[in-house]
Order: structure tokens, then C-alpha cells, then sequence
């Protein structure tokens, strides 16, 4: 909402100054957004008028003009296009000051220039700079150009949140500064026209659960081509309105003034009388904009007997609108209700005045003050006669009265707010009420739509008490332990895991290119966004992958050789059962990338590529204090040689692997990340530790080189050696890995480091030697193993 | 001198001029060897009467002592200085860097989450969370914003193809609503609901993208539901975050009417920092109010009995401000060179 200080304080005039009404508007609620004074600083410019203009001996571009300003004929030089003899502008005289200019006298190509002829820009009254500023015929010669434009004025703009819509006007907002001042307010004098006329429109009202309310009547005989006044225009532009026509600028200057949109047909073009009413399916309308939309049967009209007229309460139709040479008019004003209007202007993609107004609440009472205050303008400018208004009410929102108990305000607020106070507030804010025991009884009025419930009450006296008189105290509560699970770790804790295993921390969009969900993912029904903010953000991800790959994209391109990145994020796929939203499941993953060297480059460390066990290794140190199991399975966006499922007790929750080489190449990645993904929630178990006895007898370690057909994997081999101990062995592990020379090339070499220790005596030599036999013997039968020389 | 003392300052001459340990030896010999200058005086006593044997015999024993700590002197001296020299030539240019793997990093986001858990931990909350594809119910309606209300309008909302009732949420206010209905459930039939102290922080959306708007962001919801919960604690709890988060106590903050639909009184929070690039301007950072008593009702909460405040940070913002960040899209960009700042 944007207005003139100069006409709020016809409303009400506090005796503060600009920066303090600003402030006192912003600490209201209203939160001034911009200040702006309407001109520049500026002085010594007069209105004038061009006498002669002769051209410039030396220069084309240049006029020699001959100004009166009030004293002597001033010779002035003068670029603008559009200078001519006879018309009044602004003058600049020898002495003036404007922005970034001194006036004096010149000479300009050897001609003497007494002062200087301006344009709106050089006034800073607004951007124009294609001429002089033309002023009206009747502009005073020699008046200070301050003074003649109203230029010592500020355009406030505040941002109204849409529980203000009484703020849509000037009344509004004098109402609320008077309150928050105690400064009295002065509504303009509406005065109700002579009724003249005795003929009437008729007007059926079908739907009140559109219409509440319908105020109207005849105006003929008006000069619809007449000028709009200076001050009308004026107020207009300092709302950020354009003056249009008279009738046009009436109807939006009432809009402005009491709040209250309006609209004038042309009479002459309404066919019949007036119908209120629900659309049709399929009706079509030409809109004021020109735009013509299809209504639907929840869209409000005005029709007549031709057809639908108006979008009602949202934009008046093309076909009754009022042009020059309008005669006869019908002004009407209305209530429409709120919910009839809400989100329809929307649904049409645009939205009006009105519109933003009655979806948010119109005073209901005011529609005959408001069609009296167009009448009043219309006969007072374009002349005319009026007919009697014709007022039909057939629903208006209640206002309930509501309870306000002293006790709840000081509750809520958290200090003491004493019946005097919470008085002396009502009666500032003119708000009606009567006492019941200690509780106040507050009659809301018509205008405010958002005083429903004692909270809006108390709102309203924080609001004049001012928030900033409001305590700042530190609250009280009982104090608890919180829960604090060992056997749970947090988020926070995989994610520093994550980061001190050289891992970045990324966070990607959650919507994606359809694409990745199909490169990444092998999804081809991804949940789709309705209304993406553009094609590659139009799908919500399954997988986290894609924009760890994109991240290497990006990051190559900017010359990095290294990526290690990793994101906790939700994905999302179909999922009817889901829980807590049937149809959605969004389930929290966590995923991690590393692209090129195992380590950063440094001294005295070969460098090498990272491979699949490098992230394995990470994966294994995320899962601890559990092993995971890893089993060789396939994936749509991995090496199928090289991947592998990541469960824990028999439940796969991720995989891990090396990019399929198809991707790593359409994705020009140079060389193929290695990447893992998996449920997030299985990380965040964490077992509380049980103390086991550590044996005080001397362990006793053999090493096992076993040669086994190549194609045996290690679990397979380890857990059959585990299962086939006996007691005494603590451990067994892998210590190396050997194919190659030596070794025939269907074989390859495991050693495996076998601990034996017993918890009560010193294990003999001859046992010892009879378990690795028995081991030995074991993998011979289960593996066609053979013990390495 | 006697010719035993001058015997004995010759040998710790030699000795100190013997330039290693071989040189050492062969010098022991001249004195100490089988026809050493003191053996052969030992081997001498013999031919000596008894009683000059045992005063020579006493005064040759403690040359050959003296002798014998000046080589044994000696040899320490000789072992020192070769372990010196080994030792130097052993030593590291110590200004190398250290080896193995370095250290990734948190999200600057993420920092910033942490510490606000960490500072509303502090106080007894607990850190709640929610969906991400958010019903309807819980997005709007039962945070009083029905259909067509004209707040919804405030949020430019993410909707799902073939599904009408849900959206992506464009807060992390419906968390409020969610943990409300479950506290309301857990405690049902007791005579007093203990309070609800949560934050809720998370990822929501709205069909925004510019420099300062991005369609995926953060918000921090914070909750706290009790029977005596006022205004003033709201202020005081905001307050004293501000003022821990930014480590600044001449922080100015100050609370502004303003409206939410599930909020009543509501309003804006604004800093003012006293130095720095955005000196004494006031930067709007949340939003806050007290619950309103719809909300309370539509999850199960006796309004009349239970009063609570609620507000609404955006993370990414308060990062901007606490590292001097001009650009929010950076957030978002996988920018390693950029997020690597933040270890």
C-alpha cells in the first residue's frame, strides 16, 4: 500500500515528524517498507511561461526561448524537444539549486542563458527525462514550483500483512495512527447528493452467499470527458495509480480514500437490470484488462440480461465499462463475501485491487457512504443528476462480541495489564464495550475482520502497549534430565564420522532431473512436481547419487582433481502404506562419493586412484560398532563387477560400488567415482559396550597360506575356518592377498593370521600344531585348498 | 711431580689425542697392555722389599686407576660424539607436512544447526522432525490457514503431480502440529501434560529462486507448549539465542508486530548488529508469535489451560550473517572450494 503523508494527514495529523510516523507504523504492524520524499531537494524553481522560441545560431539541437517568470523576460537556452511558445513549465532561475546543479548565468554555444527549463527527472519526480515537464494552463507564473506541485510531501509504502486489509485505504490507516497517537481523526465529509432522478436499476441478488450486500444507483447526465482535477491526480500517482479518466479516477480515489472499491457501469450498456449470481459452466467474459477468461460455477457475476458483466468483486467486464463519451452511469458498491472471492483472481492468473481487498475483508457497512462519495465526486466534476440509491442487504457477516478477561491478557503477555489500561486502549482504538463482572465485552466493528477471538484482542493491546514495553524475561520450567540413549547415536554424529574421514558435507535439491532418476536410480515413476521452478529441478530424487555425481561435474570444472562428498537427505518414491503420508515414502539416506586420489597429493606417498575398498573402509568404520555384510550384487548405475549390497543381520540397507563405465563416460567424469548409499537409520544404532575377561595367558599366533581356485571369495573361506575352530582360536584374519608369479593363474594365495590363547593355562605346542592341521584340513575337503610352500 | 703423576698426564694426554676408538686402544696398550708402562712397573714391585713394595705397590694401583677412568672417560667421550654424529645425520626437515588422509567438513548449514540444537538443548529442548511431502492437514489447515485463505498465498507451494491433498512443505511448522498430536497421545489421561520444548529444524520449499530466495531452504521451528508460557518468555528465549548464537551481548533485537495464521499475537524479529558491514540496520530474521488456540485445539491441547509460544528461523540466513556470506545460492551449489571453508 502505497500513499502521500500529506493525505494521511488530512486524516489524522500527529504532531511527530515523517521518521517518527514511519517508525510508529513499523512497530504497529505495519511495516513501512519504503520512505521516499515525492521530489528531490530543490529550490528557486518557479513556474513559467515560454514566451518565444527562436532556434540556436550554433547549435541545432539547442532553442533560444524567451520565459516569463514572474519578473523580467528571462533568455534562457533550452534542449528539450518539446518546448513550444505558450506553454507553462518549470523554471530553474540564476541562484536555483537542484541536484547536482547550481544554476547561474551561462553562456551555451555563446548565447546567455538566464537559469533553466526542467524536466520531471531534473525535479525528481520521477524517471521521465523525454521533455519538459508540461505544467496546466493555469499554473501561476512565478509561483514556487514546491509550493504549486504539493511537492513537500513523502510516499510511504507499507507492507500489510493480510490480517490488515482495513489498511487498504487512508481512513484505515488514520484510524490506526489516531489510535496509536491519540491524535483525532477527520473523516471527510460525505455529503449525501439531491436525488433528482427517481428512476431505479433493478438489481436481483441470487446468491448471498456471494453477495451480502448491494448498494447502487442511477447518475445521468455526466461529462465523462472531463479533466481530472491536479489534487485527484496527484494523490492518485502518490499511490502509485495512473489517471486514466475521470470516472475511472473517481471510482479509484474513493477506493483509496475510505477503502471501499466501487464500480462504474455505463449505464447506456447494461441491457436490462442487474443479476447477482454463481457462473454458469462455460460463461465467458471480456475483462476490463481485456483478458477474457471461462468462468466456472464457483466464480461470482454481475449479469445482465445479455450476459455476464463483470467477474464480481474481482474485475469489471469490457463490454459496460465507461468511456469518453459514457452520458449515463450506475455506480454501485458491495459487499462480497470473503470466501466467495478467495483465490479466484489467482486461479486466473492475475489479480486487482478489488479483489485483493474483498478476499481479505471490506467494510460492510460503508457501501451506501461509498456510492455516495462517488455521486459526490461525479456531480461535483462531470456534473449530472442522481437517482435515489438503492440499498440491498441479504447477508452480513456477524460480529460476534468478544470476551477479553483481564487476567488472560496479563497470562499471555506475561506482564500485568490493568482494567485502566486495557480501557484506556479500547477507547483509543474506538473499539465498543460494555463490562460483565471483570471482563470486558468488545464489540469488533465492521472493518475489522480479524478481531474474532480474545488472542486478536490481546494482539491489539500488545500492539498499543507496543511490543517493545513488553518484558524480555527469561523463562521458567521444570527441569529434566533428557533422555539420552547410549545404545543411539545421532545424525550429527554419521555426519562428523563422515567429515573426519575426508568427506565433504553437500546439501543438493531435492528435486532433480528426471533423467539422473533414471541414470541413478533405474526409476522410471519418480514422484513428480505439479509446478517445477524449471525441467531439471521437475522430479523428487530416490537416490542422493545423482547429486554427488553432479557435484563432480561441477567441481572438475572448476578445476578440482579430488571430490570426496557426501549428503544425509530424504528420498522419496511412491509408497501407498507409507507412514506418516500414505502414498510417500521419504526415507532418510545418507550417500558418499570420492572421485580421484585415495589420498590428497602430498610427498612421500604414491599416489594411486581410490578404489572400491578405500570406500569400503569408510562404510565399514560408518557401521561400527557392527560388521556389515557385503555380497556381491548388481546395480543399474554400477560396474556389475564391482558392486556390491551392504547388509546388517541379513537386512540389505545400501549399496556400494564403482560407476558403471557407461555413466562415468556420459557423465564425462574422466574416471570412475566410487560411491555408496544407504538407510541412514540402521547407522544410527550403536550397541552399549559388555565387558568380556582379557585372558592372562600368552597367545600364541601361526600364520596359514592357503591356495584356493580363484574364484572362492574370502567370507565364504572365513567364516567356514571360523565356524570349524575350536574354542581356543580367538581370531582369524586376513593379512594378505596374493595372484600372480608363482602361483598358477587360476589360483590365488589368502594368508590368514591365526590367534589361539585359552582363558586358564598356557596352550601346548602339540595343540596348537593340531588345530592349524585341523584347519588346514578343513579347507582342504570344503575349498580344494592347499597349503602354500 | 713424581714420575707416576707425570706418567699418569701423559696417558690422559694420549688418550685425548687418540682421534677414535682404534686409536684409542692402541694408545691403552703403550700403558696398559702386557708390556705397558704400568704393567711393567707392576711386574718391577717383586724385586722391591716389603715395605717399599707395599707403599709404591699402593701409589703404581692408584696411577693405574687414575689411568684407567681417564680411557674409560675417553671411550664415553668417543661412543657421545659418534652417536652426535649419527644422530645428525639421522635428522628430519621437520617443516615437512604430516602425511595420511586429511579432513573433510560439515556444510556451513549444518554448523549453524548444530549450534542452535546445542544452545535450545541447553535449555531442555528437544530437536523433533517431520516429512518432507507434507499433507494438506498438517501444512495449512491445522495450522489455521484453511482453503483459500489469503496466507496461503505467502507461500508459493510445491505441488505432486496426481495427488492433491499433498505438497512439499513450505515450513517446518506442520512439525509443531505432528509432534503436538504424538505428545498429546504418549500423555493421554494424565493428570498434567508435561510441557513441549521442541525445535524442529529441516528442509522445506516454496517456488522462489532468486539471489536472496532459493526454492529448497531451512527453517528451525521452536515450540514450547506449558501452562504459564507468555509473550515475555518468548522474548526472553529469542533474545537470549540471538545473543548466544552471534557470541555478541550488544546485539539489538527487537520484536514487531506482524501475522501468521497460527500465531496470535504474532510477530517479526529484527537484528541490528553494532559494527560490521550491516551496521545498525535492522535485518528481519523470524518470525514468532503465541500459538494460536486453534492450533492448540486442532492437536488435542486444552487452550483455555495450556498457553504456548512458537517461532520460525531460516538457518541459511543466519549463516549469511555469522560468516559474511553475500550469496545464498552458494549454499547450494556443491561448490567444494566454497564449503571447504567451513571445517
Amino acid at each position: 500500500m502505497k500513499f502521500s503523508e500529506k493525505w494521511l494527514r488530512e486524516f489524522v495529523d500527529p504532531a511527530i515528524d515523517t521518521q517518527a510516523l514511519s517508525h510508529l507504523l513499523t512497530m504497529a504492524g505495519l511495516e513501512v517498507e519504503e520512505l521516499d520524499p515525492v521530489a528531490a531537494v530543490f529550490h528557486g524553481v518557479v513556474v513559467a511561461e515560454v514566451l518565444t522560441v527562436a532556434p540556436h545560431p550554433d547549435a541545432d539541437r539547442l532553442r533560444v526561448c524567451c520565459v516569463n517568470a514572474g519578473g523580467e523576460p528571462l533568455q534562457i537556452v533550452c534542449g528539450a524537444p518539446n518546448v513550444a511558445a505558450g506553454m507553462k513549465v518549470p523554471c530553474a532561475t540564476v541562484g536555483a539549486s537542484l541536484p547536482g546543479i547550481e544554476i547561474k548565468r551561462a553562456k551555451l554555444r555563446g548565447v546567455e542563458s538566464n537559469g533553466m527549463l526542467c524536466s520531471a527527472r531534473e525535479l525528481g519526480l520521477s524517471e521521465d527525462h523525454g521533455g519538459l515537464l508540461a505544467l496546466p494552463a493555469d499554473a501561476p507564473v512565478g509561483a514556487d514550483i514546491r509550493h504549486y506541485l504539493d511537492l513537500d510531501d513523502n510516499a510511504f509504502v507499507i507492507k500489510l500483512t493480510p490480517n490488515r486489509a482495513d489498511c487498504f485505504g487512508m481512513l484505515g490507516i488514520a484510524r490506526e495512527v489516531s489510535a496509536l497517537t491519540g491524535a483525532p481523526l477527520c473523516v471527510p465529509d460525505v455529503v449525501a447528493a439531491p436525488v433528482t432522478l427517481t428512476e431505479v436499476l433493478p438489481v436481483s441478488i441470487e446468491a448471498p452467499d456471494l453477495c451480502g450486500r448491494f448498494s447502487g444507483r442511477v447518475v445521468r447526465g455526466v461529462n465523462a470527458g472531463a479533466a481530472t482535477p491536479e489534487w485527484m491526480k496527484r494523490q492518485l500517482e502518490r499511490a502509485g495509480m495512473r489517471s486514466i479518466s475521470i470516472l475511472v479516477d473517481i471510482s479509484n480515489y474513493v477506493m483509496l480514500e475510505l477503502n471501499r472499491p466501487n464500480h462504474v457501469f455505463d449505464l447506456d450498456r447494461v441491457q436490462g437490470g442487474l443479476t447477482v449470481r454463481w457462473a454458469r459452466e462455460g460463461e465467458q467474459l471480456v475483462l476490463l484488462n481485456e483478458q477474457t477468461i471461462t468462468l466456472t460455477p464457483d466464480c461470482g457475476v454481475i449479469a445482465d440480461t445479455a450476459g455476464v458483466e463483470s467477474f464480481a468483486g474481482i474485475m469489471g467486464g469490457a463490454s459496460t465499462a465507461c468511456t469518453l463519451d459514457t452520458r449515463n452511469v450506475y455506480v454501485e458498491a458491495a459487499f462480497w463475501q470473503p470466501d466467495a472471492i478467495q483465490g479466484r483472481a489467482r486461479r486466473y492468473a492475475f489479480s486487482s485491487e478489488a479483489a485483493h481487498r474483498f478476499e481479505r475483508g471490506v467494510d460492510f457497512a460503508d457501501t451506501v457512504v461509498g456510492v455516495e462519495r462517488v455521486t459526490q465526486f461525479i456531480l461535483e466534476l462531470c456534473g449530472g443528476e442522481a437517482g435515489p440509491v438503492d440499498d440491498r442487504i441479504t447477508a452480513l457477516p456477524l460480529r460476534e462480541p468478544v470476551r477479553l478477561r483481564p487476567l488472560r491478557v496479563s497470562r499471555v503477555l506475561g506482564l500485568p495489564f490493568g482494567d485502566d489500561a486495557i480501557e484506556a486502549c479500547l477507547q483509543r482504538m474506538a473499539l465498543p464495550f460494555t463490562r460483565d463482572g471483570n471482563d470486558f465485552i468488545v464489540q469488533p466493528p465492521s472493518w475489522r475482520f480479524d478481531l474474532r477471538i480474545e488472542e486478536d484482542l490481546i494482539e491489539e493491546l500488545a500492539r498499543l502497549h507496543g511490543y517493545d514495553n513488553i518484558p524480555t524475561h527469561p523463562p521458567i520450567g521444570r527441569l529434566a534430565m533428557p533422555e539420552l540413549s547410549e545404545g543411539r547415536r545421532s545424525a550429527s554424529n554419521v555426519r562428523h564420522l563422515m567429515a573426519d574421514r575426508d568427506y565433504q558435507e553437500v546439501i543438493n535439491f531435492a528435486f532433480v532431473e528426471r533423467r539422473w532418476e533414471k541414470d541413478f536410480a533405474g526409476n522410471d515413476t519418480p514422484v513428480v512436481l505439479a509446478n517445477p521452478i524449471a525441467s531439471q529441478m521437475s522430479v523428487m530424487r530416490s537416490t542422493l547419487i545423482g547429486g554427488l555425481v553432479d557435484n563432480v561435474v561441477t567441481n572438475r570444472r572448476r578445476q578440482l582433481d579430488r571430490v570426496r562428498v557426501f549428503e544425509i537427505g530424504r528420498c522419496f518414491a511412491h509408497e501407498a502404506q507409507a507412514v506418516p503420508v500414505p502414498g510417500f515414502a521419504q526415507t532418510l539416506r545418507i550417500a558418499g562419493l570420492a572421485w580421484g586420489a585415495a589420498q590428497a597429493e602430498q610427498w612421500g606417498a604414491t599416489a594411486r586412484p581410490t578404489d572400491f575398498f578405500d570406500v569400503k573402509g569408510d562404510v565399514e568404520a560408518l557401521v561400527l560398532p557392527y560388521q556389515a555384510a557385503f555380497a556381491p550384487a548388481r546395480h543399474v548405475a554400477l560396474h556389475p563387477g564391482r558392486s556390491a549390497s551392504i547388509s546388517l543381520n541379513g537386512h540389505v540397507f545400501g549399496f556400494i560400488g564403482e560407476l558403471h563405465p557407461e555413466l562415468v563416460q556420459r557423465y564425462e567424469l574422466a574416471s570412475a567415482p566410487l560411491v555408496f548409499e544407504c538407510d541412514l537409520e540402521p547407522l544410527l544404532g550403536s550397541a552399549v559396550p559388555a565387558y568380556q575377561t582379557v585372558s592372562r595367558q600368552p597367545a600364541v599366533r601361526r600364520d596359514l597360506a592357503l591356495l584356493l581356485p580363484r574364484s572362492t571369495p574370502l567370507s565364504q573361506v572365513l567364516e567356514g575356518l571360523r565356524s570349524a575352530s575350536p574354542a581356543i582360536v580367538q581370531d582369524i584374519a586376513l593379512f594378505d592377498v596374493y595372484q600372480g608369479k608363482g602361483i598358477s593363474d587360476n589360483e590365488k594365495s589368502f594368508a590368514f593370521r591365526i590367534v589361539m590363547q585359552d582363558t586358564q593355562r598356557t596352550l601346548a605346542d602339540a595343540e596348537v600344531d593340531a588345530t592349524v592341521d585341523q584347519l588346514v584340513m578343513y579347507a582342504q575337503r570344503e575349498f580344494g585348498a592347499k597349503l602354500r610352500a | 711431580m713424581s714420575d707416576l703423576e707425570a706418567l699418569v698426564l701423559q696417558a690422559e694426554t694420549d688418550f685425548s689425542a687418540a682421534a677414535d676408538a682404534v686409536a684409542l686402544e692402541q694408545v691403552k696398550a703403550r700403558f696398559l697392555g702386557k708390556s705397558g708402562t704400568l704393567t711393567e712397573l707392576l711386574k718391577g714391585l717383586g724385586k722391591l722389599d716389603p715395605d717399599a713394595r707395599k707403599t709404591i705397590g699402593a701409589a703404581i694401583n692408584i696411577a693405574k686407576q687414575k689411568v684407567e677412568s681417564a680411557l674409560e672417560a675417553r671411550r664415553e667421550a668417543l661412543r657421545y660424539a659418534a652417536l652426535e654424529a649419527r644422530l645428525a645425520e639421522e635428522s628430519l626437515d621437520v617443516t615437512l607436512p604430516g602425511r595420511g588422509h586429511s579432513k573433510g567438513g560439515l556444510h556451513p548449514v549444518t554448523r549453524t544447526l548444530e549450534r542452535i540444537e546445542a544452545l535450545f538443548r541447553g535449555i531442555g529442548f528437544d530437536v523433533a522432525d517431520g516429512p518432507e511431502i507434507e499433507t494438506d492437514f498438517h501444512n495449512f489447515t491445522a495450522l489455521n490457514t484453511p482453503e483459500n485463505h489469503p496466507a496461503r498465498s505467502m507461500h508459493d507451494t510445491f505441488y505432486l503431480e496426481g495427488a492433491c491433498d499433498v505438497m512439499l512443505r513450505t515450513h517446518t511448522s506442520p512439525i509443531q502440529v505432528r509432534y503436538m498430536q504424538a505428545h498429546v497421545a504418549r500423555h493421554a489421561g494424565a493428570a498434567t501434560m508435561p510441557e513441549i520444548r521442541i525445535i524442529a529444524p529441516g528442509r522445506v520449499y516454496r517456488v522462489d529462486s532468486d539471489a536472496t530466495h532459493s526454492p529448497m531452504f531451512h527453517q528451525v521451528e521452536g515450540l514450547w507448549v506449558g501452562e504459564s508460557v507468555s509473550f515475555a518468555d518468548l522474548k526472553g528465549v529469542v533474545s537470549d539465542f540471538l545473543h548466544r548464537f552471534f557470541e555478541a551481548d550488544r546485539l539489538d533485537v527487537r520484536f514487531r508486530p506482524s501475522f501468521f495464521p497460527f500465531t496470535e499475537p504474532s510477530a517479526e524479529i529484527d537484528v541490528a548488529f553494532p559494527s560490521g558491514p550491516l551496521a545498525g540496520r535492522w535485518l528481519e530474521i523470524a518470525g514468532c508469535g503465541m500459538v494460536h488456540p486453534n492450533v492448540l485445539r486442532h492437536c488435542g491441547i486444552d487452550a483455555e489451560r495450556h498457553t504456548g509460544f512458537a517461532f520460525g528461523f531460516g538457518p541459511d540466513r543466519l549463516t549469511m550473517l555469522r560468516y559474511g556470506i553475500n550469496d545464498l545460492r552458494l549454499f547450494y551449489d556443491g561448490d567444494v572450494r566454497f564449503l571447504s571453508q567451513f571445517r
